[in-house]
């Protein structure tokens, strides 16, 4: 039994004690192919071939987990990672006695004070208070070198002065259970070959992992070191092997020590040691130890379905029939799974059957009908995957809950998952090649768990903003736009179809002519009351109310769309009120049941009507694009004459900028100025046709997208300011020297409909450019905060006593978020008293 | 001439009270608190806690302004 760890640094006593085999041959194998006893592949460190025992301890590949060996330095040195360590020691206690450099006082004091080495360092004594010794100067050399007064210690030097401290001593420095000479190495351990094994390629060739090679390298210099001293050789070349030796266990613990250069395999490739296995993402610890792979899950390419409901996932009958649930047999489904066995190769059936004792058995057809009779109760068994089975869905960067939801299995040809549009804004997913994973609950609990807690509706309203994050985009938004707009009719025929082609089952007025409001209405409930202004509101000065000429103006009473155009604002995700109010009052199955039955509804509508965009929708009149030249032109001379007057030094100062920043201010503003100006008469003289219904409705694109395309780009900008003219003076040879003119600064006059001419692509491709980097940094640095924040926070809990607290029951605040909300579950920008009192009194 | 601030009066600064020995140890049963350190806490050396001339082991009771809750309660034990 294990009864504690400690971690600590290994006493060359131990380490002899633990090894299994002593190390001193250069040699790995001999001609035969098989290890040498004494080599680092020794057969007493473990076995890695199959087949084989291992020589200590008796067992196989699997059952023996390696031994520990052994390499006697024939000089010591220094631990790497340890030098700091010892420098400090080094200098706080005396070169000649080794007692520390503190007097009684100055211990007492040290003792019950703060304690730190800064502490400690301010309160050190230049002479030893116990032998009089004067100190001399030390200096530590990274990465191992320590030099007193000008002269070099070597490593037996440094570890007869550690040899020298007392352990009362060196609990000061906070050392307890533990000899400060271990931190120089005399005693190499030489890890298991478990730990480092070697590939049989295919030729037969044997290809040795990258510790092997490092520790070749240090035994072969430690026997040259050796010899040499045996042979009496002169000192300089002991003292080069010395340091050679010192370099290669360095980089053995660490090769990416900064000053030496990393040790490299023959083929030039840095190699990985022990340092290395360890730090990092791709390290031990955050690859292999906190982030581990799991069973029962899938992973492939999403595609869309409108057709199934929004907690609904689509999944390849290949994964389905991979995929299993455990299920426990008992006397009221021990027929059912029999059946399921009998059916075999057919889905859905049974992979595995595992008996009481733990057998497990895999079902084929030979076996299949011996099984299904063999089978009782208390066995268990590996279903596939059936429609209605819970599962949980995952899209990465796993930034939010809502990147992890439980949906229901709906088995479906082809290789694809295919989930409803609904949830591609909680998961941020698109169909452009993006991948998805799903895991399998196996317990009971799990599944009732996933289907209580992760179910999609529960995650209709987002925490992060208080508002749906589920909710309609694009093609919905332009056909909801599209019914609902002004007063579109429809013959009831017309509507009995589309409704019922969807499946849809809901009463349908009697009427011979039904209004595209009216549609809408059908879908909505019953009671439902709401008013706001839509997304093609265009904010006029007095609003209309009712009465707007725009439609823009939604009212809903009694169930009823009586006046408004449904768009982005009602029903889109991020935004829309209604459905927010929808999920607040009837709650989220009902508005899953909403989104479900509207938007299958409005894409068969925009399907039957028909939507497309084509380029001439950029088209403008040969009068606008006058009347836009005017405006352009009239702005180039405003700013022509502004930069006249600043040369002549007529310019007005705003407050504390130099006057060419408020020039450039100034342009600026006006060039922005300008094009809302022509945006303006864009919007308002250019026909409604789709693209622009795209922009109004807010389902994609946007009103300066259509006048950027149609009429004029405008000033391109970089970190909000004009293109710069740099140390040459000017942007391009054309231009004069010193030119700030319009042109030179990068304002586009052309929109992408006219094209640009060069050295517009050029200022454009600029600001695009800046745009790409922008983005690229922005999600590394909010990736990094997000991953810092997800370790400061991860244990913090709410307790039943309504306190959050960290996983040492200490109190992070008393009431979470100070007023203890749930941001899921409240209405966003507070509560709407009014609302409230119209409700009831009517 | 000198004019002394009073910080404790300043808009920025929320409310501070110590709390008397007893309102402790009401405090304290009610979170449950079994050691001291469970709550969070504020250094002797603070401004506010200087003036209020709270020892370490003192238990201050800040009350703050919130936009979403009005006031919001916050207790923090006095450390070294």
């Amino acid at each position: 039994m294990l009864e504690k760890i400690v971690f600590g640094v290994l006493d060359p006593e131990i380490i002899r004690k633990m090894s299994a085999a002593k190390i001193n041959k250069t040699e790995l194998y001999d001609q035969e192919g098989y290890p040498i006893e004494g080599g680092l592949m020794d057969p007493r460190l473990g076995v890695i071939d199959p087949g084989l025992r291992c020589r200590t301890c008796g067992g196989s590949v699997g059952e023996c987990q390696g031994h520990f060996g052994h390499l006697e330095l024939t000089r010591p040195v220094v631990h790497v990672h340890y030098s700091k360590i010892i420098y400090t020691l080094l200098r706080m206690t005396c070169q000649k006695c080794g007692r520390i450099l503190l007097d009684q006082a100055g211990i007492e004091k040290f003792a019950t004070g703060k304690k730190s080495f800064k502490k400690l360092k301010s309160m050190m004594k230049a002479k030893c208070p116990y032998c009089g010794e004067t100190q001399k100067k030390m200096k530590f050399l990274k990465p191992t070198t320590f030099i007193e007064d000008k002269t070099m210690l070597d490593s037996n030097q440094v570890r007869e002065r550690l040899q020298k401290i007392t352990d009362a001593d060196l609990i000061y420095f906070g050392i307890r259970g533990m000899r400060p000479e271990s931190l120089i190495i005399t005693l190499l351990p030489v890890p298991p070959v478990t730990v480092r094994p070697s590939i049989t390629l295919e030729t037969g060739e044997r290809s040795e992992d990258d510790l092997t090679h490092k520790l070749v390298d240090i035994v072969r210099i430690n026997k040259r070191l050796a010899e040499n001293i045996d042979l009496g050789a002169p000192d300089f070349i002991i003292q080069d092997l010395w340091e050679l030796l010192q370099y290669h266990v360095a980089t053995y613990i660490n090769n990416e020590i900064s000053g030496v250069p990393p040790a490299r395999h023959r083929s030039g490739r840095i190699l990985k040691t022990l340092t290395q296995r360890l730090k990092t993402k791709e390290g031990r610890f955050r690859h292999n130890l906190i982030g581990k792979r799991v069973n029962y899950c899938a992973r492939t390419v999403v595609s869309p379905d409108p057709l199934i409901n929004i907690n609904e996932v689509g999944i390849p009958l290949l994964i389905a029939k991979e995929l299993t649930k455990t299920i426990n047999v008992n006397e009221k489904n021990i027929e059912h799974v029999r059946e399921m066995i009998k059916r075999y190769p057919e889905w859905p059936t049974v992979n595995y059957v595992i008996r009481p004792d733990g057998r497990k058995k895999k079902v084929n057809e030979l076996n299949k009908e011996e099984i299904s009779k063999e089978i009782g109760i208390g066995h268990t068994i590996e279903k596939q995957l059936e429609d209605g089975d819970w599962a949980i869905f995952n899209r990465q960067p796993s930034l939010h809950r809502m990147s992890m939801m439980g949906h229901k299995v709906r088995v479906m040809p082809y290789q694809t998952f295919r989930l409803n549009l609904l949830v591609c804004p909680p998961y941020n997913a698109d169909f452009d090649g993006d991948e998805m994973n799903l895991h399998v609950p196996q317990v009971e609990e799990a599944q009732t768990e996933i289907k209580l807690l992760m179910d999609v509706p529960n995650h209709i309203r987002s925490p992060r903003f208080s508002g749906p994050i589920i909710g309609c985009s694009k093609d919905h938004i332009t056909s909801l736009y599209l019914l609902t707009h002004g007063q579109r009719e429809f013959t009831r025929k017309e509507v009995v179809e589309l409704i019922r082609s969807c499946g849809i089952e809901i009463e349908i007025p009697n009427k011979k002519k039904i209004s595209g409001k009216e549609v809408f209405s059908l879908f909505l409930p019953k009671g439902f009351k709401i008013e706001y202004k839509a997304s093609c509101c265009i904010g006029c000065p007095k609003c209309l109310k009712e009465k707007c000429p725009y439609d823009a103006y939604v009212v809903v009473k009694n169930g009823e769309l009586l006046t408004g155009t449904i768009d982005k604002k009602s029903v889109s995700a991020f935004s829309g009120k209604m459905l927010d109010e929808i999920d607040k009052k009837y709650g989220h199955e009902f508005t899953k049941e909403f989104l479900y039955n509207m938007t299958r509804f409005a894409l068969k509508f925009l399907t039957r009507y028909g939507f497309s965009v084509s380029i001439s929708d950029q088209d403008l009149d040969e009068k606008i694009m006058k009347k836009i030249d005017e405006i352009i032109e009239e702005a180039r001379k405003e700013v022509d004459e502004m930069i006249k007057d600043f040369k002549k030094g007529k310019i007005e100062t705003l407050v504390r900028t130099t006057p060419r920043q408020s020039l450039e201010a100034i342009i600026r503003k006006k060039m922005a100025d300008t094009l809302n100006k022509i945006a303006d008469i864009v919007e308002k003289n250019v026909t409604d046709n789709n693209t622009v219904i795209m922009a109004k409705s807010g389902a994609r694109g946007s009103m300066i997208n259509l006048v950027q395309c149609a009429a004029c780009l405008g000033q391109e900008a970089i970190k909000g300011e004009r293109i710069k003219i740099g140390f040459h003076r000017r942007t391009f040879s054309h231009f004069k020297p010193g030119d700030i003119s319009l042109e030179s600064k990068g304002f586009v006059r052309n929109g992408y409909k006219q094209g640009l001419n060069p050295f517009e692509f050029f200022f454009d491709a600029m600001n695009s450019r800046e745009g790409l980097m922008d983005k690229s940094l922005k999600t590394r640095h909010s990736g990094y905060l997000e991953r810092r924040l997800i370790g400061a926070l991860q244990d913090l809990k709410v307790e039943y006593d309504g306190t959050a607290r960290d996983s040492g029951n200490k109190i992070i605040q008393f009431v979470p978020g100070e007023d203890g909300l749930d941001p899921s579950k409240i209405q966003k920008g507070g509560i709407n008293v009014r609302k409230i009192a119209d409700d009831i009194f009517g | 001439m000198e004019t002394e601030i009073n910080i404790l009066n300043h808009e920025l600064i929320p409310k501070h009270i110590l709390l008397s020995q007893q309102e402790k140890e009401e405090v304290i049963k009610h979170y449950g608190i079994r050691k001291i350190n469970q709550f969070p806490k504020i250094l002797k050396s603070d401004p506010v806690v200087q003036l209020l001339e709270a020892k370490p082991g003192d238990l201050i009771k800040i009350i703050r302004k919130s936009d979403t809750a009005k006031e919001s309660i916050y207790y923090r034990v006095v450390i070294e």
